[in-house]
């Protein structure tokens, strides 16, 4: 497989300067690989506080990791040329989470979409600039004459988060990174937004990084899925045997969390877990060692690797140890 | 129209300033300002129609010297306030916008120049260069510091803004740094450099009028500071001669007053936060 | 226990009165659970607002009676109604964990409460009360001495439910708690509410739009679509049998953890409370609306036993 995006032992420490003491590992020997031949979603889980925020940053190159690299194309983000940097920004795009603070209120909201056509040249007259704009609209189930020369306020955040979504399309990007992009919308609207992004993916060949903390509408648009638990990974795998079988305490314990829109009532029947222990800096060993119910004294010594149970499934648990550890970033 | 109804502070500070403007042009076209030079009238004669602001004691006729002044005392406010925002605003920007050594470095000379007493550097400045100061040398005189603060409150409401979701998507879109400041940016905060600009205008007069007090400014201008200097220099208060330090004091005053209450309507406009309910 | 009966809350806007919350009727029972769903516009909050008359300009209650055991809040005075409020309704408010007064420790917020409402006790026995209340809660006796910033988000909100029982009310509305927590502790602040609910033998009202944790938590459940109530039934029934369809659509859309790749979105926008359709105000997103929806507003009716719907076709 050719990485098209990648990040490689990725840490990102924030604070910890020369004269802030207290600081925080966001993500802590992070490693990642994005497949350009297979196009593909992959979710990456997580509570907050998990890093899965700043691992989008990272990939985006809007943040530079502490240790580690990320390469695009096999170039190191930090270091790449003004040219290799301006084919980086047309491969790689974002939706954010929040579809208000991501439009400028002076202007109408032609203007995310006629921002990048003008400054990457993708059209070469306003009218083959306004028919491709159509076109992304349309894509994404909106129509062009009721959205175009509005304001953002005069928009519902449904329709703001779709004009994001087809702003991203507008590049035609190989990689979208998308950082909570309907847990701000609304829950009817959600599944056609869900729908357009894995449109994309089939149709189009877009792969999707999909950042969220929902393991419902994570299970329902990706390939594989990443669970990340303070900075770490968890568990990683595909979708169906991480959801369906999880294998890490801590799958677990977000699984059954979850409340489920159905008739039977079994969440709160379930004894309660312990609580989450105060952020004590956890030196060594499993960060997920302190709440966790099968915690061993190994386990609080060194962080366990990630242990292959599966064609399609690794746990970094004590408690697979029997399984060969991971060597290959992916499966 | 509804809106002024909202916004009285707005409203009066044009109509002040209205007001002036009028004074000024009608002035123009109807007294001879050729008056306001010495000798051109009786001296201290107290308001009559002939003359009726009355005259001083070098002879110049109090209308014609508020006509020919007042015009001249807003210029230097004006370039001075434009000189300083404009200056202000380039380095609030780029300080904020780009962090870092550059930030590091404006923000220390404008921290550093805002505790040291502006007045006083005024003065030794204009002390030195005691040779026929002209109305524009005054102006830049005034600028030179007239920066310092806009400099740093713009620089705050720039790193605020920085945050905001769309410089990311801008940045993300292939928009360039200055083009980020001048199109994303800078639109959101028009209102707040217009009522950051006419605060500086409001300073800028004042530091020049305090300045020609002292007898620091253009001798031979009819502005109002140089009048009031006059004043001073004739003991014109104890003289009792009540007009001639009348004149240049309301005028002022309508000024300042015009200028205040601008700005206020304009902080409105610029913070919703302040805006009265209907 | 609590009846509101036609609830009518107007929003003043420049261009008129919105209706946020038109005709609301319904009974919370002693010891019940009931659930109001819905999303942005819903009225869901302003509801809530409205029953303890915390409605601010340019809201305003128009109409309607609310009745705590036959007391009609709507014409109590101010002071009256701020002795209702906490000693008799509670209110857990939406982002509670940013409405702990930040330079107050915890057990003084607490002990502020039972002051306001007259309970005199002395410095011994409003310390008891307040480790009491604590540990009803699940946080340790140290958490009395702490700052809300010293506290993690559940731990804060938790903190919020102590202050709401601590006169032991006899409703407790619940806005959104835990929209802002993680997961996990979503649960525990949820089963500390559970708890709680059961040793003060109080009703209580969850607001929210999560679909999930009304199946999983409330006994009854109403539906509200743009200002209106539209189904209330018993909750098993609102999943089995819905009777609405948009509640049936609703249910539909959202993402399952059985099957992937169901996207089953309601076609459509939410309508703008300013700018409502006429007739239904669903029906413009109905696949099964006909002439008499997009002209009369259907009412509210008992149409099984104790399930009520608003709808043409039922």
């Amino acid at each position: 497989m050719t990485a098209l995006l990648e990040a490689r032992h990725v840490t990102r420490i924030f604070g910890g300067g020369f004269f802030d003491r207290s600081s925080t590992l966001a993500l802590d020997d992070f490693s990642l690989a994005i497949d350009g031949d297979r196009p593909s979603i992959i979710a990456v889980v997580g509570e907050s506080g998990s890093g899965k925020t700043t691992l989008g940053r990272l990939l985006l190159g809007l943040t530079a990791p502490t240790r580690g690299q990320v390469f695009y194309n096999g170039r190191d983000l930090q270091k790449m040329s003004r040219a290799g940097g301006r084919a980086f920004r047309r491969d790689v795009q974002v939706i954010f989470q929040d579809p208000y603070g991501v439009y400028n209120p002076f202007y109408r909201i032609d203007h995310v979409l006629t921002t990048p056509v003008a400054k990457f040249g993708l059209a070469t007259s306003r009218a083959g600039a306004r028919t491709l704009i159509d076109d992304v609209l349309r894509a994404v189930g909106l129509r062009p004459e009721e959205t175009l020369g509005r304001f953002p306020h005069q928009l519902s955040g449904g329709q703001r988060q779709r004009v994001m979504v087809a702003r991203a399309l507008l590049l035609r990007p190989r990689v979208i990174v998308a950082d909570e992009p309907v847990s701000m919308v609304d829950a009817s609207l959600r599944a056609t937004i869900l729908a357009s992004l894995r449109t994309m993916n089939r149709d189009l060949g877009i792969s999707i990084v999909y950042i969220t903390h929902d393991l419902a509408t994570a299970y329902q648009i990706s390939d594989t899925i990443v669970v990340l638990y303070r900075g770490t990974v968890a568990e990683v795998g595909d979708v169906e045997l991480v959801v369906k079988r999880p294998q890490h305490p801590y799958t677990r314990l977000l699984l059954s969390s979850i409340p489920l829109a159905s008739p039977e009532r079994t969440w709160m029947s379930e004894s309660a877990t312990a609580p989450a222990a105060p952020r004590e800096a956890i030196e060594t060993g499993c960060k997920f060692a302190g709440r966790c119910p099968s915690a061993a004294p190994a386990c609080r010594q060194t962080v366990p690797p990630l242990f292959q149970t599966d064609r399609g499934q690794a746990v970094a648990c004590y408690l697979y140890r029997g399984a060969p550890v991971l060597t290959e970033d992916h499966p | 129209m509804r809106y002024l109804r909202r916004n009285p502070s707005l409203v009066v500070g044009i109509v002040l300033l209205s007001a002036l403007a009028l004074f000024v042009i009608v002035g123009h076209f109807t007294v001879d300002t050729s008056k306001s030079r010495p000798l051109s009238a009786p001296a201290v004669r107290a308001p009559s129609a002939a003359h009726p602001f009355g005259t001083d004691r070098q002879g110049r006729d109090l209308l014609a010297t508020m006509v020919a002044g007042t015009p001249l005392t807003l210029r230097i406010g004006f370039i001075a306030g434009f000189l300083g925002v404009g200056l202000g605003a380039v380095l609030g920007f780029v300080s904020a916008y780009y962090r870092g050594t550059v930030d590091a470095v404006i923000r220390g000379v404008v921290d550093i120049g805002l505790t040291v007493p502006g007045l006083l550097v005024l003065i030794i400045i204009a002390v030195s260069l005691r040779r026929g100061l002209t109305v524009d040398q005054m102006a830049i005189i005034v600028a030179s510091l007239a920066w310092l603060n806009p400099a740093r409150t713009i620089r705050a409401q720039v790193l605020s803004l920085r945050e905001r979701g769309y410089v990311e998507v801008a940045r993300l879109s292939g928009m360039s740094g200055p083009e980020i400041i001048l199109k994303e940016l800078m639109p959101n905060l028009l209102p707040y450099l217009a009522a950051t600009l006419v605060n500086a205008v409001s300073s800028a007069i004042l530091a020049s009028v305090g300045l020609e007090v002292l007898g620091l400014g253009p001798i031979d201008s009819p502005t109002l500071g140089m009048t009031l200097y006059w004043v001073n220099f004739n003991a014109a208060l104890i003289n009792g001669w009540w007009w001639w330090w009348a004149a240049p004091i309301v005028i002022i005053l309508v000024v300042f007053l015009g200028l205040f209450f601008l700005t206020v309507g304009l902080d409105e406009i610029a913070n919703p936060r302040l805006r009265r309910a209907i | 226990m609590l009846t509101v009966r036609d609830l009518v809350v107007h929003y003043d806007t420049p261009l008129g009165a919105v209706k946020a919350a038109d005709r609301i009727s319904f009974s919370l029972r002693a010891g019940e659970r009931l659930g109001f769903a819905g999303e942005s516009g819903s009225g869901k909050s302003t509801m809530a607002l409205a029953i303890l008359r915390m409605i601010k300009p340019p809201g305003r209650i128009a109409a309607g009676e609310v009745r705590l055991d036959g007391q009609n809040l709507l014409t109590l005075s101010d002071e009256d109604m701020r002795r209702v409020r906490l000693a008799r309704i509670a209110l857990i408010p939406q982002g509670s964990m940013n409405a702990l007064n930040p330079v107050m420790r915890v057990k003084e917020q607490i002990t502020d409460a039972l002051r306001d409402h007259g309970v005199q006790l002395s410095g011994r026995q409003s310390e008891g009360r307040v480790r009491e209340l604590l540990e009803s809660v699940g946080l340790r006796a140290e958490v009395a001495d702490m700052f809300p910033h010293e506290l993690s988000g559940g731990m804060k909100q938790r903190a919020c439910i102590a202050i709401a029982i601590s006169l032991r009310p006899r409703v407790i509305i619940a806005d959104e708690p835990t929209s802002a927590l993680d997961v996990v502790v979503q649960k525990q602040v949820m089963e500390t509410l559970a708890r709680v609910q059961e040793n003060l033998g109080a009703s209580v009202i969850l607001v929210g739009h999560d679909m999930g944790l009304m199946a999983q938590f409330v006994d009854r459940l109403g539906i509200m679509y743009a200002g209106k109530l539209i189904e209330v039934s018993p909750v098993r029934e609102i999943f089995t049998r819905p009777l609405h369809p948009y509640t049936r659509m609703l249910i539909a859309s959202l993402p399952s953890l059985e099957e992937k790749e169901t996207f089953r979105g309601i076609p459509g926008l939410l309508p703008l409370l300013r700018d409502l359709p006429p007739g239904c105000a669903f029906h413009p997103r109905c696949p099964h609306s006909f002439d008499r929806c997009r002209t009369e507003v259907p009412t509210l009716r008992e149409v099984r036993p104790d399930g009520s719907v608003a709808c043409h076709l039922v």
